[in-house]
């Protein structure tokens, strides 16, 4: 096992009681592209959530280069979290900070460096990232696919060995959304030693990036190996997620309306 | 179950949580407090808290403060007339405004103005995944977000506190003295005859712990936005708001009778 793997053993997680994920064991290889695929409320977030550690599994292990994350003593722990960049949904800025303060944040709150020498830091990867221009804005004076790229900067400030990326393409426009996708191409060659990992329901993304690949289904891995694996599986659900069949065809084609309501509408329409 | 047994152990199960309500609140407001000396970043986030609280409501606080003294002049001095003793207007005023009412007022105008903020501000962080954020980068949410805010409300309370006093006693020198024509000097005579340094000395602890319990009890239910069983996203910032408010309000007059109870 190599230093950044990802290893998930036997996990069982959820939220209070519900359980969301039930058995998954898998590795994320160290210096990948990992993307997890699966429906919305898989369980996709949640197995994120457990690398990075927000969340203590109710069973099972997520071990990260063979040393299981929860068994490390507070210092150890948060030694190792320090080598991951996380990109949040919507960027999760901080909404109080400017790009460039939020991006140069976790250097200026670690390192006793000078204030320019951490802006220029900062400016750097927000060239990298295509908002350089944008230095001096707010987080609500950008659009979602500002935030994300914003976010992502932030997150590869400090040069990660681990890249978690929960959905950096949900919501935005096609264009956008494989801009993001080239980004995260450009991360992968500068950092090739970079494990990272991308939670995603975004088949022309997937696509584009990814080297390994998982696949969540109602809490449950469904698929473990290569994207060419994936697209050539003959496995009914995943030809369906694929091609993005519901499965539902077979439906009846009744209105599900009540009479009553209807007719109450329909008065109310001519009214 | 009957409904006796019912009714028993759901106040049994009420009263359980509002005793660990009370613990966890209290643990994070020594958990806040213990790290106010944990860096020197904590300072320049307390000035610009200082601005927020203490500065932004410093309008209000004067605004709140003259009425205050106003009306305490007028219903004093038709009170004191019938016992003859209208003289007595600058202590009553004073006494009224420095052990009581200035404390009071301000910690309950902060908690409207400065506290309501405090606990949306964090609440929204808190479901926009800000505060995950901030403990993935290893920067401690408590550290950055609880300390400076409980550094800069023991600051600004007790000056707020300070600021009203005086608009109020200039409030009440407005109706007594300009408007009713009591004696200049016997009010200003009274104030400084009447009022001694453990008035003051109350009146600012006083100030100093409402600034706590307001802060601690807003930035709680700010940070804790995400646990709320009556409401979840947006609308629970929205209930979290108003718990701080409410529980804040109650805990003052609640904070201010034991204080004054002991010392008295």
């Amino acid at each position: 096992m190599e230093k950044w793997d990802i290893e998930f053993s036997h996990l069982d997680a959820g939220y209070g009681a519900r359980p969301v994920l039930r058995d998954v064991s898998a590795v994320l290889p160290a210096g990948k592209i990992s993307v997890i695929l699966g429906e919305s409320g898989s369980g996709k977030s949640t197995l994120l959530k457990h690398i990075i550690g927000l969340f203590r599994p109710m069973g099972g292990v997520v071990r990260i280069g063979g040393e299981d994350i929860f068994s490390l003593n507070s210092a150890k722990f948060r030694r190792l979290r320090r080598r991951m960049g996380v990109l949040f949904q919507d960027g999760a800025l901080l909404g109080a900070l400017n790009l460039a303060e939020n991006v140069a944040l976790p250097l200026s709150e670690h390192l006793d460096l000078p204030q320019i020498l951490l802006r220029e830091a900062a400016l750097r990867v927000l060239a990298m990232v295509g908002l350089e221009d944008f230095a001096g804005y707010y987080p609500n004076q950008l659009s979602g696919g500002m935030r994300k790229r914003a976010g992502l900067a932030r997150a590869i400030v400090a040069e990660p060995r681990i890249l978690l990326c929960d959905e950096p393409t949900s919501g935005l426009d096609p264009v956008t959304a494989a801009r993001m996708d080239e980004l995260l191409l450009d991360m992968h060659a500068r950092y090739p030693e970079m494990t990272i990992v991308v939670v995603s329901h975004d088949l022309a993304g997937f696509r584009a990036v990814a080297e390994h690949v998982l696949v969540i289904r109602d809490g449950g891995l469904i698929f473990n190996g290569s994207p060419e694996d994936l697209v050539n599986s003959r496995e009914t659900y995943l030809r369906q997620f694929l091609e993005r069949r519901s499965g539902d065809s077979g439906q009846s084609l009744q209105r599900p309306m009540n009479p009553v309501v209807r007719s109450a509408l329909a008065k109310w329409l001519a009214s | 179950m009957t409904k006796f047994s019912a009714l028993f152990a759901a106040s049994g199960r009420w009263a359980i949580s509002a005793v660990f309500a009370v613990g966890d609140t209290t643990l994070f407001m020594f958990a806040g407090l213990a790290r106010i000396f944990s860096g020197v970043a904590i300072f320049s986030r307390a000035l610009r808290q200082l601005y927020i609280i203490g500065y932004k409501s410093l309008f209000v606080i004067l605004l709140i403060g003259i009425f205050c003294g106003m009306v305490l002049g007028l219903q004093g001095y038709y009170t004191l007339v019938k016992f003859g003793s209208v003289g007595l207007l600058g202590s009553a005023v004073s006494l009224s405004l420095v052990r009581e009412l200035g404390p009071v007022l301000t910690a309950i105008m902060l908690t409207g103005r400065a506290g309501s903020s405090m606990a949306a501000e964090i609440g929204v962080m808190r479901i926009t995944d800000q505060i995950d954020a901030l403990d993935v980068m290893d920067i401690n949410p408590m550290a950055y977000l609880v300390s400076p805010r409980l550094l800069a409300s023991m600051i600004s309370f007790p000056l707020l506190t300070a600021v009203f006093d005086v608009v109020g006693i200039v409030g009440g020198y407005l109706t007594g003295v300009l408007m009713l024509n009591i004696n200049e000097g016997a009010y200003f005579y009274r104030i400084a005859s009447s009022i001694t340094m453990a008035d003051l000395a109350g009146g600012f602890a006083k100030a100093l712990v409402f600034g706590l319990l307001v802060t601690t009890v807003c930035c709680h239910q700010g940070y804790n936005t995400h646990r709320r069983r009556d409401s979840v996203g947006p609308e629970a910032v929205g209930s979290a708001t108003t718990s701080a408010v409410v529980i804040s309000c109650v805990l003052i007059l609640a904070a201010d009778y034991a204080l004054t109870s002991f010392l008295l």
